[in-house]
C-alpha cells in the first residue's frame, strides 16, 4: 500500500515539471531596489489561514523575472500611456490631472489603503470612484468606464507610484458593514460548481486544478497584465472570471457588492506589499 | 425472408433496449443510504467504463482528472491534486458507495469541494454552464444518469492489482 501510494505521488511529481514553480525563497526586488515583502504572517482578522503569500510567489521562474524589471514588464507600456493621459488637458474646465495632483507621485500611499471610506459620498470608494469623480466633478469630463483601457491603465499607474509599501486596508469604522459583506460573498458556494472564492483560494491554494496553480488570490498586484490577454486585468474582472467559472452568475463590474469583495479581499492582504502592475501567466 | 427475420429481431432487440432505458432515476428521488451511498442504478442500462473514463478526461463533461490524479488516465494531460488520487478507489469503495459520491458528493463527505454531478435544485446564483447567464431550477444536471453508471463502471475497474 505505501509503496502503491509512492507510485501515486512519483507518477504526479511527473505531471508537474510540465509548470514547475519557483524556488519557494525567491526574493521579489523590482528594479533591483523595491523589496516587496512576498510572505507574512496573516492579518488578525483572517482565520483560515496563517500566513499569506503573493500571487507572485505561485508563478513560473519566467514569469516572475519579468515584474522583476520595468524594461520587461509588459504592463509599464500601459503606465506609460496613463502618464501622457494624466499631463492632458480634458473636459469643459481646461484641467489635467496634473493641474491638481502635480506628479502621479504625489499619489504615493493611496493605493495601498484602497478601497476606504469616502467621508463626503458616505460610502466606500475604489480608485476607479476617485478617478471618475475627478473627471466628472473637476475636469468636466465624461467618466471611463470601470473596466475601459484608460481606467485600467490610470490605476496602473496610481499603484505603481505606491510599489513596496505595506497594504494596509481599514476594516474598522464606518466601511464594517460593507466589509461584512464582502466576507459573506468570500465564503459562499456560487453557481452549479457550488464553489467559494475560499474553497479555491484557502482551502486549496498551492494545490493544481487541471492546468491552474491555485494561488491565494490576493489583490496586491492589480492590475495585473495577464500574458494570456496581453492587457492589464482589473480586479472586479477577475472577481467577475472566478464566478463565472463556478457555472454561477457574476456580479456586474463596478457593482456594490464587488466594491465590498474587494475591500474584503484587499483586507485579507494587509501585510504584503503594493505589487501593481504585476505579470500573471 | 431469413433477412427479414434477422432485421425484425434486431429491431425487437433494439426496441426492448430503448424501453429498458427508459428506466431512469430522476434526480429528485435518488435515494441514499446512511453513508451516502445509492443503491440502486440510475438506469436499467449496465454502465459502459470506456464511456466513463472518456467521461472523466473531457472538460465540458466530468472534468474529473481537474482535481484527481489517475495513473490509468495519464495519457490526458494536467491532472489536478484538489481531490485524492484515484487510484485503486475500487478497493475502497463499492459500487453504491461511488454512485453516491457521485450523485452528491456532499451527502459523504460533508461541505466537501466536490461538485454534485446529479443534482439539480438548491444553488446560489446558478448560471447556464459558463455563460454568466442565470438558469432556471431545476438544472440540467452536470452528468446524465447514463453517464453516472458508465462512470461508476470506470471507478470500479480501478484495483491495486492488475
Ligand atoms: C474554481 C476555483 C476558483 C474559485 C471558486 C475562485 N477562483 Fe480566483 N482564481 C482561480 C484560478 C485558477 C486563478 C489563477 C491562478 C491564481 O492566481 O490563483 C485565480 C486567480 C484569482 C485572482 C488573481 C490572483 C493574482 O495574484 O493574480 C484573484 C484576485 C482571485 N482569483 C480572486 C477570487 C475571488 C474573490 C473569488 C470568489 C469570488 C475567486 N477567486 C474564486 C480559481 C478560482
Ligand atoms: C473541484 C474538485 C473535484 C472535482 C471536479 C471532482 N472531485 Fe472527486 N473528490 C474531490 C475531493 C476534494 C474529494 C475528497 C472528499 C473530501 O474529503 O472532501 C473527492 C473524492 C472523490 C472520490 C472518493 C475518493 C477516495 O479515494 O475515497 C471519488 C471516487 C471521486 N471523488 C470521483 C470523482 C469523479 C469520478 C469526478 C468527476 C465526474 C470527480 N470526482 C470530480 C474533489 C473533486
Amino acid at each position: 500500500m505505501t509503496f502503491r501510494t509512492m507510485t501515486a505521488a512519483a507518477a504526479l511529481a511527473m505531471l508537474v515539471p510540465a509548470f514547475a514553480t519557483a524556488d519557494p525563497d525567491a526574493k521579489l526586488v523590482v528594479n533591483g531596489e523595491i523589496e516587496m515583502v512576498t510572505e507574512t504572517e496573516a492579518p488578525e482578522h483572517l482565520e483560515g489561514l496563517r500566513t499569506i503569500r503573493s500571487g507572485w510567489t505561485f508563478r513560473t521562474e519566467e514569469t516572475q523575472a519579468l515584474q522583476m524589471d520595468d524594461f520587461d514588464n509588459p504592463a509599464m507600456i500601459f503606465v506609460d500611456q496613463a502618464r501622457d493621459v494624466w499631463n492632458t488637458v480634458e473636459g469643459d474646465a481646461g484641467e489635467s490631472c496634473a493641474s491638481c495632483h502635480g506628479e502621479p507621485e504625489s499619489l504615493r500611499g493611496l493605493r495601498a489603503e484602497l478601497p476606504k471610506w469616502n467621508e463626503e459620498k458616505g460610502e466606500v470608494y475604489t480608485a476607479e470612484m476617485y478617478i471618475n469623480d475627478c473627471r466628472t466633478e473637476r475636469m468636466g469630463a465624461e467618466p471611463w468606464g470601470w473596466d475601459s483601457q484608460p481606467m485600467k491603465n490610470m490605476t496602473a499607474l496610481i499603484s505603481s507610484v505606491s510599489r513596496g509599501m505595506t497594504v494596509d486596508v481599514a476594516i474598522d469604522g464606518p466601511v464594517r458593514e460593507a466589509w461584512e459583506r464582502g466576507k459573506e460573498i468570500y465564503y459562499t458556494r456560487y453557481g452549479q460548481l457550488e464553489l467559494a472564492c475560499a474553497n479555491c483560494h484557502e482551502d486549496n491554494y498551492d494545490n493544481y486544478i487541471r492546468a491552474d496553480h491555485l494561488s491565494q488570490g490576493h489583490i496586491n498586484g492589480f492590475p495585473t497584465y495577464r500574458l494570456k490577454q496581453a492587457n492589464l486585468v482589473s480586479k472586479h474582472n477577475r472577481f467577475r472570471g472566478c464566478i463565472r467559472d463556478t457555472r454561477g452568475v457574476p456580479y456586474a463590474i463596478g457593482s456594490e457588492d464587488f466594491v465590498a469583495l474587494e475591500l474584503y479581499v484587499a483586507s485579507r492582504g494587509n501585510g504584503l506589499s503594493v505589487e501593481g502592475p504585476a505579470v500573471r501567466n | 425472408m431469413k433477412r427479414t427475420g434477422t432485421m425484425l429481431a434486431g429491431a425487437l432487440i433494439a426496441m426492448s433496449a430503448a424501453a429498458q432505458a427508459e428506466t431512469v432515476v430522476d434526480p429528485q428521488e435518488v435515494v441514499f443510504g446512511e453513508y451516502g451511498e445509492v443503491t440502486e442504478p440510475l438506469t436499467s442500462t449496465p454502465g459502459d467504463p470506456a464511456r466513463g473514463e472518456e467521461i472523466m478526461v473531457t472538460k465540458s463533461a466530468g472534468n474529473c482528472i481537474s482535481c484527481h490524479m489517475v495513473s490509468a488516465l495519464d495519457y490526458a494531460p494536467f491532472h489536478g491534486e484538489v481531490g485524492p488520487p484515484l487510484d485503486g478507489v475500487a478497493d475502497r469503495w463499492g459500487e453504491a458507495e461511488l454512485r453516491g459520491i457521485l450523485v452528491d458528493a456532499k451527502k459523504t463527505y460533508q461541505g466537501t469541494i466536490m461538485p454534485s454531478y446529479y443534482k439539480t435544485t438548491g444553488y446560489v446564483r446558478p448560471g447556464v454552464a459558463f455563460t454568466s447567464k442565470p438558469a432556471e431550477e431545476p438544472l440540467p444536471p452536470l452528468l446524465s444518469a447514463q453517464d453516472i453508471e458508465d462512470v461508476v463502471a470506470f471507478l470500479s475497474t480501478l484495483h491495486w492489482e492488475d
